[in-house]
């Protein structure tokens, strides 16, 4: 077991910010939350006081900023208001997409993944943009799932909801998502 | 027999649990005569796949670096905490 030092930590923010950095903004997606998260995971390295030298530091630093990033995601999704469509997980308030008699009522259009490197980039635009106008909380459980990879006992522990709320709201992120890249996404 | 809407529910509950036996018969049932759900279907699954690869390029492009002026502020605020114990 090493006592952790300055000098520690020190090299750690030198060797390992850069990497913390990018593996925080490629899952919270802001720059300056991603900035707090390397900070706050060095913090919590030194308060730790021990590394145990069993892994290496990078591993053992991602292992607290995984942390790190659900205890923020958590915080996010408890801080955002319920607001009143929301707040109906048993409504799922999918009317618009369907008929009464539950056959779509808006059919999905087409549109196709991109093909090539060039098509990827614009359609990386589209999608954080996307992402970014789903309503907050489905934003966020929706990035807990996709891209943390978090599994659905996770979330429902972390964000207190239950099953089948969690997956309502998966579907509702789905479905606006998939509705903004269709809108958005020119395929051609 | 699923409608769209039950089956497009069964679709994204798909991608975060193991369906059961008769919910997935049902649901390729469904699939079999319904494009509408088939498109969905493989729309919703290009998003997770999508999603997953533009987080792996951030992680990888290495032009993406802490900005200095982040290190800077970080490593005063270590060295501050150091000096203060915890």
């Amino acid at each position: 077991m090493t006592i952790v030092n300055v000098q520690h930590t020190h090299q750690w923010l030198v060797e390992h910010g850069d990497y913390l950095y990018r593996y925080a903004l490629a899952r919270v997606r802001d720059t300056h939350q991603a900035e707090d998260l390397v900070q706050e995971t060095l913090i919590a390295a030194i308060q730790n006081n021990s590394y145990a030298g069993k892994s290496a530091p990078r591993t053992w630093l991602t292992g607290i900023l995984k942390h790190k990033i659900i205890d923020l995601m958590r915080r996010q999704v408890r801080e955002q208001p319920l607001d009143h469509e929301e707040a109906l997980p048993d409504e799922p308030g999918m009317d618009e997409f369907f008929a009464d008699d539950g056959h779509w009522d808006e059919k999905p259009g087409f549109w196709s993944p991109p093909e090539d490197e060039l098509e990827q980039k614009q359609f990386f635009v589209i999608l954080q943009q996307c992402m970014d106008r789903l309503p907050k909380k489905l934003a966020q459980i929706f990035l807990m799932r996709e891209v943390h990879e978090s599994d659905n006992e996770e979330i429902c522990k972390e964000l207190e909801i239950s099953t089948t709320n969690a997956w309502v709201m998966l579907y509702r992120a789905r479905m606006g998502l998939r509705k903004c890249l269709e809108l958005n996404w020119l395929d051609k | 027999m699923l409608s769209c809407k039950q089956a497009s529910q069964l679709l994204s509950q798909s991608l975060d649990r193991g369906l059961l036996r008769r919910e997935r018969i049902g649901l390729v049932f469904h699939l079999m005569l319904c494009s509408m759900c088939r498109r969905f279907g493989r729309q919703i699954e290009a998003m997770r796949k999508m999603v997953r690869r533009l987080r792996q390029q951030i992680e990888q492009d290495e032009a993406v670096r802490l900005p200095a002026e982040a290190q800077q502020r970080i490593a005063h605020v270590l060295a501050t905490r150091h000096m203060h114990g915890k």
